[in-house]
């Protein structure tokens, strides 16, 4: 369980790595503001609680990774980095500049912190489950935490990931779903149904639980929940909204990739920063 | 010791072959050398996408023995792939096998993002390259491998052509960083270079000198090229053979020197002619030292099931078609 004081100062963190999103696609001018959105509170919890690292030296052998599948929302992953010291901040101003360090979608070779360079949804998991059987394997103790949109899992790649998850018994792997039911084009319901995202990954043999995603309590709980239980690989849904914390953008059906003008941002952070 | 007098020897060394093939498959080779590298180093893994018993045969039960080092994913390349970049990116030293076709074009996206794109490092291992499928005909002849994967930035692309190579490369590239495809026989085929030989990734291997027409080709067409030069001596058509098992990075340099040496250029290639071996040559030719130049290789079609004695001939991939095209390429040499 998290403290008052824990409680307060996620959900602080979490305003802080939605206002820098916010900042970073206002300064070029576009972004993938929806999916980004969505993860701002896992992110929080997780480079604010659970994750191992130690971000003078992000290839330290003992920390936890995370690949974030949908490598679309690197701009929330880049706050959450260089809030917590990874890189300058100054660097935030960059994206999608020509010659940046900071690319639409994550990238490995580029940016100090992320692990895995993604951006052709449906291959994140594979990646993830062989740094979590790598690990397994040797012995170590290291987490493997995983994004993936509700759309993404769409891609069967992920399926072919669950199988073999689930068969190598990866407990150090967890898995967040970002449920939160709309892709590009239209609500996820629409174009190719999930339908129960827990249910299908029960099904594979996974250990699921399914929580608010915007509620940092809920999710730093399920995650400290998962790693206590052995034996399968663990996957979260988490019930989120696209687009949140956005005033412009949240709840929109076309939010995934907008234009962002000075005067939107200015509203979205004044808003953030009044809580 | 001249250029001159180590091509002489190595003509020598070809003169009266009998261009059988070896009592030893290559997936024995193949097999043997995992397992000796799995041993040696226990970073060493093996990925398989249930089709290990085609290239381990009985020897899976051995690789057995070393827990944690072959992983049989199932029927699913797209996946495997991934995670061996994954088990790459945490320590490891992958290979992961599956036959040409599905390695290539089931799993193209994965090794561009997952490999090439993220700087992974894992070699990744196609078997039954083009007629060599055999009996399983069309669904499993990839004559589009190589052309599937040769625009991939940092992609190293290998062709072993006979035992010796293929257990030397194997045992070299468990020592390097990087994205390889290695483009392997399962079944026997013809040796062609002594134990001793050594092997540079990037430089091709003058098998055979000559003065009138270079034959540049690759796999199992490296025997077919030999047999070839040998029928256009008796008919005092001096033919040199390259062995080009280096398809990227490309040796154009020695490309380059065998068209200025000797004129005319055929490729021979257990592929397809659009974006293979035949394809590099022509590139780098026309850009520096046009000559004429003949392809051997499959033009356009799609395979189907046949013994290699008839796939060969079906698709025009015999020693008797190199000496046809070498006779035209050079005769198109001006002067």
């Amino acid at each position: 369980m998290l403290s008052n004081q824990e409680t307060k100062e996620l959900k602080q963190f979490a305003a802080e790595i939605r206002i820098h999103t916010i900042r970073q696609m206002a300064a070029r001018g576009f972004g993938h503001m929806g999916g980004a959105m969505s993860i701002c509170d896992l992110l929080s919890v997780l480079y604010g609680k659970q994750m191992n690292y130690d971000a003078r030296n992000p290839e330290w052998e003992g920390r936890d990774w995370l690949i974030c599948s949908k490598g679309h929302a690197g701009p929330a992953v880049y706050a959450a980095l260089a809030l917590k010291g990874f890189f300058p901040m100054e660097w935030l101003k960059t994206l999608n500049q020509p010659g940046t360090r900071l690319p639409s979608h994550c990238d490995h070779l580029k940016t100090p912190g992320i692990d895995v360079t993604t951006g052709s949804l449906g291959q994140g998991l594979s990646v993830a489950a062989g740094i979590a059987l790598a690990k397994k394997i040797d012995g170590k103790e290291n987490t493997v935490y995983c994004i993936i949109g509700d759309g993404e899992s769409q891609e069967g790649q992920n399926w072919e990931a669950a199988m073999f998850a689930a068969q190598q018994r990866l407990d150090n792997l967890i898995l967040f779903v970002d449920n939160n039911r709309q892709q590009l084009d239209n609500r996820t319901d629409a174009i190719c149904s999930m339908e129960s995202l827990k249910e299908k990954f029960e099904s594979f043999r996974w250990e699921t639980r399914e929580v608010c995603g915007h509620d940092v309590e809920a999710v730093n709980e399920a995650i400290r929940q998962a790693k206590h239980d052995g034996g399968r690989p663990h996957a979260i849904v988490l019930n989120t909204i696209k687009g949140k914390g956005c005033t412009f953008a949240e709840n929109q059906l076309k939010n995934h990739h907008i234009n962002v003008t000075k005067d939107q941002a200015a509203e979205a952070l004044k808003a953030l920063k009044n809580g | 010791m001249t250029e001159e007098r180590m091509c002489s020897q190595k003509t020598d060394r070809f003169a009266g072959k009998t261009y059988e093939v070896s009592a030893r498959k290559m997936a024995e080779v193949y097999a043997d050398t995992m397992i000796r590298l799995m041993n040696d180093n226990s970073d060493v893994v093996e990925l398989e996408a249930d089709l290990g018993a085609c290239i381990m045969g009985g020897k899976m039960d051995e690789i057995g023995r070393y827990p944690g080092q072959l992983i049989n994913c199932g029927i699913q390349e797209a996946n495997m792939v991934g995670v061996a970049c994954g088990l790459a990116a945490a320590g490891k030293i992958p290979f992961a096998h599956s036959f040409a076709p599905f390695i290539s074009r089931r799993a193209n996206d994965q090794i561009f993002i997952s490999g090439c794109y993220s700087g992974a490092n894992v070699r990744l291992v196609g078997s039954d390259p083009g007629i060599m499928a055999a009996y399983n005909g069309g669904t499993h002849m990839p004559f589009e491998d190589i052309a599937a994967l040769r625009a991939f930035p940092g992609l190293t692309i290998l062709e072993p052509t006979d035992e010796v190579m293929l257990e030397k490369l194997l045992c070299m590239l468990a020592g390097e960083k990087g994205m390889y495809y290695i483009r392997c026989a399962r079944k026997a085929v013809v040796p062609i270079y002594e134990k001793e030989q050594d092997f540079t990734i990037g430089k091709g291997m003058v098998v055979k000198d000559g003065r009138d027409v270079t034959v540049i080709a690759s796999g199992i067409m490296v025997a077919e090229a030999l047999m070839a030069a040998e029928r256009l001596e008796e008919e005092g058509i001096s033919a040199r053979v390259v062995d080009m098992f280096t398809i990227k990075p490309f040796d154009e340099e020695l490309t380059l020197r065998c068209a200025e040496e000797t004129g005319a250029i055929v490729t021979a290639e257990n592929h397809s002619i659009y974006n293979g071996l035949g394809s590099a040559v022509c590139e780098t030719l026309c850009e520096n030292v046009p000559v004429p130049v003949e392809r051997i290789g499959v033009h356009d079609s799609f395979g189907e099931v046949g013994d290699m004695e008839y796939l060969k001939k079906r698709f025009h991939l015999t020693a008797e078609d190199i000496v046809v095209k070498a006779k035209a390429a050079a005769a198109r040499k001006k002067g």
